[in-house]
């Protein structure tokens, strides 16, 4: 008992202020890219040409952020001339149009269906699916569970059951082994319900378009309602978008 | 015996033409003259050359590392029920890839549920139209008293999906049958059709959480093919990335065993502390799981002081949070209580199952690829070594705590090397020694991973071959459960803590 005090003290309350109070990210880290829409298009083409995602769209001069896995190697290019990522995580959408983007995104809360304020507001309870994720974006969510992060204060929680869910979270480019007990999942879910694509693999099949054996885009199968991108998403990613969108 | 196998080296280049090709008759008792004597199998695949199925088999013992190929019909005579355990899920494997069947196998079912690649009558006589993934017969066990209990794949908590049926007679499980395959995504099928330039996208998502682990095993593979060669300063980063991977998902496992058993503090304490070390493979590489970070020739982030004195700070701030939290985990008696004696797998069935890293090193397998094939830094570093090895989960989790405490130490060592790499380097297409073969072996944090690589005649990929250490360790969460309470399921699957998709690909 004396050591829980010990460590208790030791550890004392590390809880994050945020959103109240801001947080910078590391340097390093690739959020919203800021792209240079006046830049030379054989710069443009040159980052279209190594982007692994095909993400980069030359005559728009754009960037899919539902496909970008912020590798990072783009802004290798001609130093970042054509794009550089900032640490802005702020990155959910709730258009999948959105996410193709020069370098801005729509504010999240303004989003179309506000009625889902009213309804999950004060109390979001979520099931989770893995739907052939690589346990990034999963481990990546259950960090939004430790004390840094701390999702409960916030009145939204993960849930074992779907009929205890207001919606699901999905992430992984969805294995045709996964899309039945993925459509099974969400059947279980009452109605009205939310649908949140979690990673590039989920909104565009991500490190994996291309291969026969999976589905590669979550609104095919189902309506999606937020989209919140990343190779994984960062945690404040995850919660600014959940934040943003619910309350 | 060694006449047929060619010895090999890790991560070395060698022509196709010099793998040794016997009959398979010459292959059946030299692999299993192998694997009976304190020999384990790293890899073991089918391929297609000429029209011809061929299979070859990479296997290791304490003399090293060996190669042999052998071709064969449409059926050849399993190793698995005559020979070894350790054959049986790479039998599975083959006959579910190529449609080749091991005439004998013991247990032939599907591993992942998907077409096979050559074309041939399917091995199973599935029709695969069908999504019935996981819809299979199961091993049962018959009478009055006893119940079956089914789990998954959609699991209660966030975690990757995954079938698990068990055979009870009240609470005693008597058996467990795990089926996986529900996160299938081809990788092994696609990565010869893709540009190299998405290699490291898709080897850094095989599984996220052994990201540099996997692709480690890659670049190490381009480089010997392309004959790049990697600065000091470079193996240095990549050394202490894979370290840190190691720390963050042992000690998240020590927080999530604590939390299985209900003693809440440590769970929350190494939570957090989790976060702090994967925070530090983003100030590395701008990315928590390292991606981004290693490319074929070097790392395409360079450490400079500011990253050196980040990292060091950290530890120094985290390493006796790290000792006091475990005191607390393993002097708590009703912690002990429940990990003693619990999921215990005898010294002997690991060596027959062929476990790899804490899972094995837990049974007194003493195997760690840092040391027997030593890549990257590690020919430099101190080997750990653990002491508690009855094999339950009080040993596995044992071993990690050792693990950490050894990591901790040699990423401080690894900080105090002067050297920096010379420039980042990013992944571009280089050209790739035709009709060659080439296996890379790295300890990822759960063991053993490798690559195999085949060229064709123009220098492409011709078949790509993964193995994660999981392939070798569900089996033995299996026999963990033998005899074992119902109710400690939870406990003995996150000691080992495995990839379900690693072992799908």
């Amino acid at each position: 008992m004396l050591k829980v005090f010990k460590n208790k003290l030791e550890q004392g309350c590390k809880t994050s202020a945020y959103p109240k109070v801001p947080i910078n990210l590391y340097h390093r880290f690739r959020g919203l890219p800021v792209i240079d829409s006046n830049c030379s298009s054989d710069v443009v083409r040159q980052c279209a040409v190594i982007c692994p995602q095909e993400a980069i769209d030359v005559s728009a001069r754009t960037i899919d952020l539902g496909r970008c896995t912020f590798c990072g190697q783009c802004e290798t290019v001609a130093n970042g001339a054509f794009v550089k990522f900032s640490q802005n995580f702020e990155l959910g959408a709730a258009n999948r149009s959105d996410l193709i983007t020069g370098g801005s995104l729509p504010a999240l809360a303004d989003h179309a269906k506000q009625h889902f304020k009213k309804l999950f507001g004060r109390s979001l309870q979520l099931r989770q699916v893995s739907a052939a994720g690589c346990n990034s974006c999963e481990a990546d969510t259950n960090v939004l569970n430790t004390p840094f992060f701390d999702l409960s204060r916030f009145g939204i929680d993960f849930v074992a059951s779907p009929r205890h869910a207001d919606g699901i979270h999905v992430t992984g480019p969805i294995s045709r082994n996964m899309r039945q007990a993925l459509l099974d999942t969400y059947e279980a879910v009452p109605a009205p319900k939310v649908v949140i694509a979690s990673g590039c693999c989920s909104i565009s099949g991500g490190p994996f378009y291309g291969s026969d054996e999976v589905v590669g885009d979550l609104n095919s199968l189902l309506p999606v309602d937020l989209y919140i991108p990343g190779c994984p998403p960062h945690p404040l990613t995850t919660l600014h978008a959940l934040l943003q969108y619910f309350k | 015996m060694d006449n047929y196998l060619l010895q090999i080296h890790n991560g070395q280049v060698i022509p196709r033409a010099d793998i040794p090709q016997v009959p398979y008759d010459v292959f059946y008792t030299e692999l299993s003259a192998f694997v009976k004597n304190e020999g384990f199998i790293v890899q073991y695949f089918a391929y297609q050359e000429e029209n011809a199925n061929r299979l070859l088999a990479v296997v290791r013992n304490s003399a090293g590392l060996f190669v042999i190929g052998t071709e064969t019909g449409r059926t050849f005579k399993s190793l698995t029920g005559a020979v070894s355990e350790k054959f049986h899920m790479f039998e599975r494997e083959i006959a579910e890839q190529y449609g080749l069947k091991p005439d004998g196998h013991p247990w032939l079912k599907m591993v992942r549920y998907h077409k096979n690649y050559s074309g041939e009558e399917d091995v199973f006589g599935n029709n695969y139209s069908a999504e019935i993934p996981g819809n299979y017969p199961y091993f049962k066990v018959d009478g009055q008293a006893i119940h079956e209990v089914a789990v998954g794949p959609v699991h209660a908590g966030i975690i990757e999906p995954g079938h698990f049926r068990f055979q009870c007679a009240g609470e005693e499980v008597l058996h467990l049958e795990i089926q996986l395959g529900y996160q299938h995504r081809g990788i092994e099928k696609m990565m010869p059709t893709m540009p190299q330039k998405r290699f490291p996208i898709i080897c850094e998502t095989i599984a996220g959480d052994t990201t540099i682990g996997h692709n480690l095993c890659l670049c190490q593979a381009m480089e010997s093919l392309s004959g790049k060669n990697v600065d000091k300063g470079a193996k240095i980063v990549r050394s202490i990335a894979l370290e840190l991977e190691r720390i963050c998902n042992h000690i998240g496992d020590l927080g999530a065993l604590s939390g299985d058993v209900a003693f809440n503090p440590p769970a929350a304490y190494f939570g957090r502390l989790r976060g702090e070390f994967l925070n530090l493979l983003q100030v590395l590489s701008g990315n928590r799981f390292g991606r981004g970070l290693v490319r074929p020739g070097g790392v395409a982030h360079v450490m400079g002081d500011e990253q050196r004195q980040l990292i060091r700070a950290k530890l120094a701030e985290t390493t006796p949070e790290i000792e006091h939290v475990c005191d607390l985990l393993f002097t708590a008696h009703t912690v002990l209580a429940r990990f003693e004696h619990t999921g215990t797998v005898k010294h002997e069935m690991a060596k027959d199952l062929g476990l790899v890293g804490y899972a094995g090193r837990a049974c007194n397998i003493g195997y760690d690829a840092r040391v027997s094939f030593p890549t990257e830094m590690y020919g430099e570093l101190p080997p750990n070594s653990n002491h508690v090895t009855q094999g339950d989960v009080l040993s596995r989790a044992t071993v990690r705590r050792e693990e950490i405490m050894h990591s901790l130490k040699i990423i401080n060592m690894l900080l105090d090397k002067p050297e920096t790499t010379a420039a980042p380097v990013q992944m571009e297409d280089c050209a790739l020694k035709p009709d060659s073969f080439v296996v890379t072996i790295n300890e990822g944090w759960r063991g053993e991973v490798s690559h195999c690589v085949l060229t064709d005649s123009s220098g492409k990929v011709q078949r790509y071959k993964i193995k994660d250490p999981s392939f070798h360790n569900w089996t033995g969460l299996a026999m963990s459960l033998r005899n074992q309470e119902i109710s400690d399921f939870p406990l003995c699957n996150k000691s080992y803590n495995l990839s379900y998709c690693g072992f799908d690909l």
